[in-house]
C-alpha cells in the first residue's frame, strides 16, 4: 500500500464538539453471515418443496434428506469461518451457499427427470447424482476448512510458488500422459480416472497457477515494470523477466489445447493476462494478448478440425441439429421457452438437453427460473466477484492483492465463458459453473479457492487494534527477506 | 495496483451486463421465433400441461382434455359416446389426433392457437389467469359438423368395410355437415402418455396398407368418372347448348386423330335412334355422347367451367389443407374427349365434387365449404362466428335449373338401394376407371346428389373405391349411390 497506514494520533478516539460519539465499531460481520447463510438454507429449502411438488406432487423424503444434509453443512462451514476466520467477509459463503445449493436443488430436479425418462423405457432406477453431490459439496466443505485451518497466513503460499506452480502444471500433463481409458470423457483428455474415482486436474491447476503467477509477478513487478523496452508506442518488458511465468502458461494453455481442454486453455489465459495488467499497469499487455489470442485463434480454427467445428456450431446450431449442435439447440430452446419468469422449478424440460447437469446447468436455470432467475444468479456470482475484488484492495500485502484478485477475476471469467457459451454469445467450451455445475472436481477446487478468499478477506478486514495472529507465520516458512517490503 | 484492479472490477461488471444482454436477447426478443421451432418439442409438452380446449359438433364433444395425476396434467381424450352417434373413428377426419410423439393433425392442428389458447384473441383471458394464477386454458373450437350424419355416413362405409369416404355439405352456406373416411383410426391411440404404446399403435397405423390416418375426403384426389359430365353439361350450357340437344347414340366413339375407341358402358348403344337428347344421354350416363359434346364445345369451356365450379391451384384450407382438383392437360381433341367423361387427368377430392353437387342445388351460387362454425373463449364467449362466404356465381342460375332436371332424371334411371320416400333427389353416379390396366382394375364408384331437388338443404359427394364389394362389376349406382341416400334420408328426417 502506497497509503501510510493511519498513525497512533488519528486512531484516537475525540469527542465531537458539543457531544458524545461512541468509538468506530469493528464489525467481524459474522452475525450477517449466519443470517444470510439461514436465508440462503431458507431459499434452497422452498426450491426443494417447489420441485418436490411439481414433479411428485407430494412431498417425499428426499426433501427432508437434501434439507437437512445442506444446512447441516452449510451452518458448519460458517462456524468453521467463525473460529478460523473471524473477520472474513460475511457476504461469500452465503452467496456460495446460494449457488450451491441452487445446484444442488436442480441437480436433483435432473434426476427426478431421469428418474422418469428411465421408467419410462422400463429400465432400472439410476443413481442419484444429488446424493452424489452432497457427499461432493461435504468433501468440498472438509478442504475448505482444512485450508482455513492450516493457511493462517495466506503469504506463506507465495514461499511455495515455484513448487506449487509445478505441482500444477504436473496435474496437468498426467492425462496426457495416462492412456485414453484412464482420461478421457467424452471427447476430451483432462481427466484422470481409475477404480471408480476420477478427477479433473485443470480445475486445482488453475488454482495453483493462479497462486505461482501472483507470486511470481509480485517478485518480478518492479523489474519490468521499469526495464521495459518501448517497442510501437507499447511498452514491453524484457522477455527474460518473464520467462518463466510465460514458460508456465503456454505449457498450461498447450497442454490444455492438446486434450482438446479449450475451455480451460482460454481460462488460465485470460487469467494470467489480467493479472499481468493488474501488475504491471500496462494496458499495452492487453493488447499484446488479444492480439495473441486472436492470432491464435485464427490458427486454431484451420488447423483444429474440433475447434473449426466448434466454431460452426456457435455460428449455426440448428445447421448441424442432429448432431454436432443438438445440445446447443436443445438449451436455445430451454431458454426461449423459459422466456421472462420461466417455466417454474420442476415444470420445464431441463433434461432434453445433454449434461444438463454439468456444463449446461445455466440452460436449466434459464428454463426453470427464466431471465428473472438467470439475472439473480449472475448477479450473485458478480457481487461474490466483486467481493473478491474489493478484498484485493483492502488486503495490505501485493500478494494477497494480485491473489485475491486472480481468484475472483477467473470466477468472473470462468462465468463468462460458461454463461456465454450456452447461451450462443461465444462457441462453447467445455467449462462447469463454479458451484452449481455436478462434480467432485469442480466444486472441491471452488471450495479451495473460496478458502483462500475468504482467508485474505479475514486478512484485509482484521481490524489494526486486533490481537496479532496467535499463530504467526514460523520463522522458517517466512519469506526469505531482509526487508519486508512494504508497498 | 489498486487502479488497474478497480478497472477490472468495471470489466468483470461488463461481462455480467453483456451476459444479461445476450441472455435478455435470447429469453426476450428471440423467444417466440425458437418457440415457434418445429424441432422444440418442449412447447408441445408444455401446452400439454395445459386444459386444452374442445372441439365440438352441435352440442357434442368429439375431442376434449381430462385431468390426470400424471406429469402432464391433461389426456386428450375423444369420446365415445354410447347414448350419442359419435365415434372417435367417424370423427377422425375432422379432429385429427393430438400426440406428444407426433404432434398433431385436422382441427387439432388447424386450430391450435385457439385449442392451445396462445391466440392472439385469448390474451386478455391469458393476462387473467396470470394475475389470477389460474391455470391457463384453451379456446373451444365448434364445427359444423352434424354428428347424426356424420356417423351413419360412416356406419355406411364400415358396415361393408368398404375404402372411401363421404361429404355432406349444406349447399346454401357451404357449411361441411358430413366429412367422413373409411377405413378410420382411433385417435385416442396416439393420444395417450405412454411414449412406447403410442409409437406402437403410430406405427401400426402407418405401415397399414389400407392407411387408415389418411383423410380420403381432402387429401387424396381420384378421377370423377361420370360425376364429370355435370361439369362438361354445365360448359356446354352455359355456350348456348339446351338439354335436349341431340348428341350421338352410338355404342363408342374414336376419338380424333386416334383409333382408339371409346365405349359405353358395357359397350350400349345409347337408345334406338341414332342420337338421342342430352338429357337422356346424361341420365344413362353415355360415355360417347359427352366426349363428342365436350369436344364441340372445346378445352376452354371445359377447363373454365371446372375452375368456376373451384378447380385450380391454392384450394383454400377449410382450415384444414385441401388438395388441389384439377382437369389435367388438355393437349388435343382426343385428351378433350377422354376429359370430358372424367377420365385422362381429371383429378378430384371428394370435397370437391360435394362442392359441384353443392353449387348446382345452391342455384349456381359456390360458396365456400368450411368446418369451423364457430371459436369459442374458455369462458363459451364466441370469438369469432365463421359467415358463409361465396367465390361467385359459377354457373347461371338456368343452367343450373338445367343441369338440376337433368340429375333428377339421373337419379330416376340410376339402380341401387335406397330411395327416400317423399324426397326428390337429383344425382349423378359415375364409375371411374383407374390403375396402369384399367380394364383389369375395379373401378372407382361415384356418387354425387342434392335433395330436395327443389328446395335442397344436403349436398353429398360418396366414392367407394376399387369396387368396393363388386368388383370389376362395379358401379357408381351399385355401390356409391345407397351410402349416399342414406345420407341423405339422415339428413332430411333429422329436420335439416
Amino acid at each position: 500500500m502506497s497509503t501510510p497506514g493511519p498513525s497512533a494520533e488519528d486512531t484516537a478516539f475525540h469527542s465531537p464538539p458539543g457531544g458524545f460519539a461512541p468509538p468506530p465499531q469493528t464489525k467481524s460481520g459474522r452475525t450477517a453471515e449466519l443470517w444470510l447463510t439461514l436465508f440462503a438454507i431458507a431459499v434452497v429449502f422452498a426450491a426443494l418443496v417447489i420441485v418436490e411438488v411439481a414433479m411428485e406432487q407430494h412431498l417425499t423424503w428426499d426433501l427432508a434428506k437434501y434439507a437437512a444434509a445442506y444446512t447441516v453443512l452449510m451452518v458448519l462451514a460458517h462456524l468453521v469461518i467463525r473460529r478460523f476466520a473471524p473477520y472474513a467477509d460475511p457476504i461469500m459463503l452465503p452467496i456460495v451457499a446460494l449457488l450451491n445449493g441452487l445446484g444442488l436443488v436442480l441437480i436433483h430436479r435432473l434426476d427426478l427427470a431421469d428418474e422418469e425418462t428411465q421408467a419410462f423405457l422400463g429400465n432400472p432406477e439410476p443413481g442419484s447424482d444429488a446424493n452424489q453431490q452432497i457427499i461432493w459439496t461435504l468433501i468440498g466443505l472438509i478442504c475448505f476448512a482444512v485450508v482455513l485451518y492450516f493457511l493462517r497466513d495466506h503469504r506463506v503460499l507465495s514461499s511455495y510458488s515455484y513448487t506449487l506452480g509445478l505441482a500444477g502444471l504436473v496435474l496437468l500433463i498426467i492425462p496426457a500422459l495416462l492412456p485414453a481409458q484412464f482420461s478421457q470423457v467424452n471427447g476430451g483428455r483432462n481427466w484422470i480416472r481409475f477404480a471408480g474415482f476420477s478427477i479433473q486436474p485443470g480445475e486445482f491447476a488453475k488454482i495453483l497457477i493462479i497462486v505461482f503467477a501472483a507470486a511470481f509477478l509480485v517478485s518480478k513487478k518492479d523489474l519490468f515494470t521499469t526495464a521495459g523496452k518501448h517497442v510501437f508506442g507499447l511498452d514491453v518488458p524484457r522477455a527474460r523477466d518473464l520467462a518463466p511465468l510465460l514458460v508456465a502458461v503456454v505449457l498450461a494453455i498447450g497442454i490444455a489445447v492438446l486434450n482438446k481442454d479449450l475451455g480451460f486453455a482460454l481460462l488460465i489465459f485470460g487469467t494470467i493476462l489480467v493479472m499481468i495488467y493488474v501488475a504491471t499497469d500496462r494496458a499495452s499487455w492487453l493488447f499484446i494478448g488479444i492480439g495473441l489470442f486472436l492470432l491464435a485463434a485464427t490458427a486454431a480454427y484451420f488447423m483444429f478440425d474440433h475447434f473449426r467445428e466448434r466454431v460452426e456450431v456457435w455460428l449455426d446450431p440448428f445447421a448441424t441439429y442432429n448432431t454436432s449442435g443438438y445440445q446447443i439447440s436443445q438449451a436455445l430452446f430451454g431458454f426461449a421457452t423459459g422466456g421472462l419468469a420461466g417455466t417454474g422449478l420442476g415444470s420445464g424440460q431441463p433434461n432434453t438437453v445433454p449434461f444438463a447437469k454439468t456444463d449446461f446447468i445455466m440452460a436449466t436455470v434459464g428454463e426453470e427460473l427464466g431471465l428473472i432467475g438467470m439475472a439473480a444468479v449472475l448477479m450473485l456470482f458478480a457481487v461474490l466477484v466483486i467481493r473478491g475484488l474489493r478484498t484485493a484492495l483492502a488486503v495490505r500485502d501485493s500478494f494477497g492483492k494480485l491473489l485475491a484478485a486472480g481468484l475472483a477475476f477467473t470466477l468472473a471469467f470462468q462465468l463468462f465463458v460458461v454463461v456465454g457459451g450456452v447461451t450462443k454469445l461465444i462457441p462453447l467450451t467445455g467449462l462447469t459453473t463454479p458451484f452449481m455445475s455436478y462434480g467432485g472436481s469442480s466444486l472441491l477446487a471452488n471450495y479451495i479457492l473460496l478458502a483462500i478468499l475468504v482467508r485474505i478477506s479475514d486478512e484485509a478486514r482484521r481490524p489494526p487494534e486486533a490481537p496479532a495472529r496467535r499463530n504467526p507465520t514460523p520463522i522458517g516458512d517466512a519469506p526469505t527477506e531482509m526487508v519486508r517490503r512494504v508497498e | 495496483m489498486n487502479t488497474p484492479m478497480r478497472r477490472v472490477a468495471m470489466l468483470v461488471m461488463a461481462m455480467v451486463v453483456v451476459l444479461l444482454a445476450g441472455v435478455t436477447y435470447l429469453q426476450v426478443f428471440k423467444a417466440d421465433e425458437l418457440r415457434a421451432d418445429p424441432r422444440n418439442q418442449r412447447v408441445l409438452v408444455d401446452e400439454y400441461s395445459r386444459q386444452r380446449g374442445q372441439i365440438s359438433a352441435d352440442g357434442q364433444v368429439l375431442a376434449a382434455s381430462t385431468e390426470t395425476d400424471d406429469r402432464f396434467k391433461f389426456l386428450r381424450v375423444y369420446p365415445e359416446n354410447p347414448n350419442a352417434p359419435t365415434s372417435p373413428e367417424a370423427n377422425a377426419p375432422v379432429t385429427g389426433f393430438y400426440s406428444l410423439n407426433y404432434a398433431s393433425s385436422g382441427l387439432e392442428k388447424a386450430e391450435d392457437q385457439i385449442l392451445s389458447g396462445s391466440d392472439d384473441r385469448l390474451f386478455g383471458n391469458r393476462l387473467f389467469d396470470l394475475v389470477s394464477g389460474r391455470n391457463p386454458r384453451g379456446g373451444n373450437v365448434e364445427t359444423t359438423i352434424n354428428p347424426v350424419l356424420q356417423q351413419v355416413a360412416y356406419d355406411q362405409l364400415t358396415a361393408q368395410d368398404l375404402t372411401g369416404s363421404v361429404v355432406a355439405l349444406d349447399p346454401r352456406t357451404g357449411a361441411i355437415l358430413a366429412m367422413v373416411s373409411a377405413p378410420s383410426y382411433d385417435p385416442n391411440l396416439l393420444a395417450g402418455h405412454d411414449g412406447s404404446e403410442v409409437a406402437e399403435n403410430w406405427n401400426r397405423l402407418h405401415t397399414d396398407p389400407r392407411s387408415p390416418m389418411l383423410n380420403r375426403a381432402i387429401s387424396q384426389t381420384y378421377p370423377p368418372g361420370s360425376t364429370f359430365k355435370v361439369v362438361t353439361s354445365a360448359a356446354a350450357l352455359e355456350d348456348g347448348a339446351t338439354i335436349n340437344d341431340p348428341l350421338t347414340a352410338a355404342a363408342g366413339l374414336t376419338l380424333p386423330g386416334t383409333n382408339t375407341v371409346l365405349h359405353n358402358y358395357a359397350d350400349e348403344r345409347c337408345g334406338p335412334g341414332d342420337t338421342v337428347p342430352m338429357i337422356e344421354a346424361f341420365a344413362r350416363s353415355c360415355n360417347a355422347a359427352f366426349a363428342e359434346l365436350g369436344i364441340k364445345y372445346g378445352a376452354d369451356a371445359l377447363r373454365d367451367t371446372a375452375e368456376d365450379f373451384g378447380f385450380g391451384p391454392d384450394t383454400p384450407s377449410i382450415p384444414l389443407p385441401v388438395a388441389d382438383s384439377t382437369v389435367g392437360t388438355i393437349p388435343d381433341a382426343a385428351a378433350l374427349g377422354q376429359s370430358s367423361i372424367g377420365q385422362r387427368d381429371v383429378a378430384l377430392t371428394p370435397l370437391q365434387n360435394a362442392v359441384i353437387a353443392a353449387t348446382v342445388a345452391n342455384g349456381g351460387v359456390r360458396m365456400q365449404p368450411y368446418l369451423v362454425d364457430e371459436l369459442e373463449g374458455p369462458d363459451l364467449k364466441t370469438l369469432s362466428t365463421t359467415s358463409p362466404t361465396s367465390p361467385g356465381q359459377a354457373i347461371p342460375p338456368d343452367v343450373a335449373g338445367e343441369l338440376t332436371e337433368m340429375m333428377i332424371a339421373s337419379e330416376q334411371d340410376t339402380t341401387g338401394a335406397g330411395s327416400v320416400p317423399g324426397v326428390q333427389i337429383a344425382s349423378k353416379t359415375g364409375t371411374a376407371e383407374h390403375g396402369s390396366t384399367p380394364k383389369q382394375t375395379p373401378p372407382h364408384g361415384w356418387y354425387i346428389a342434392f335433395a330436395p331437388a327443389q328446395n335442397p338443404v344436403i349436398a353429398v359427394a360418396v366414392i367407394v373405391e376399387d369396387g368396393g364389394n363388386a368388383g370389376l362389376s362395379a358401379t357408381g349406382g351399385k355401390i356409391a349411390s345407397p351410402i349416399g341416400r342414406a345420407v341423405i334420408e339422415a339428413a332430411v328426417q333429422g329436420g335439416q
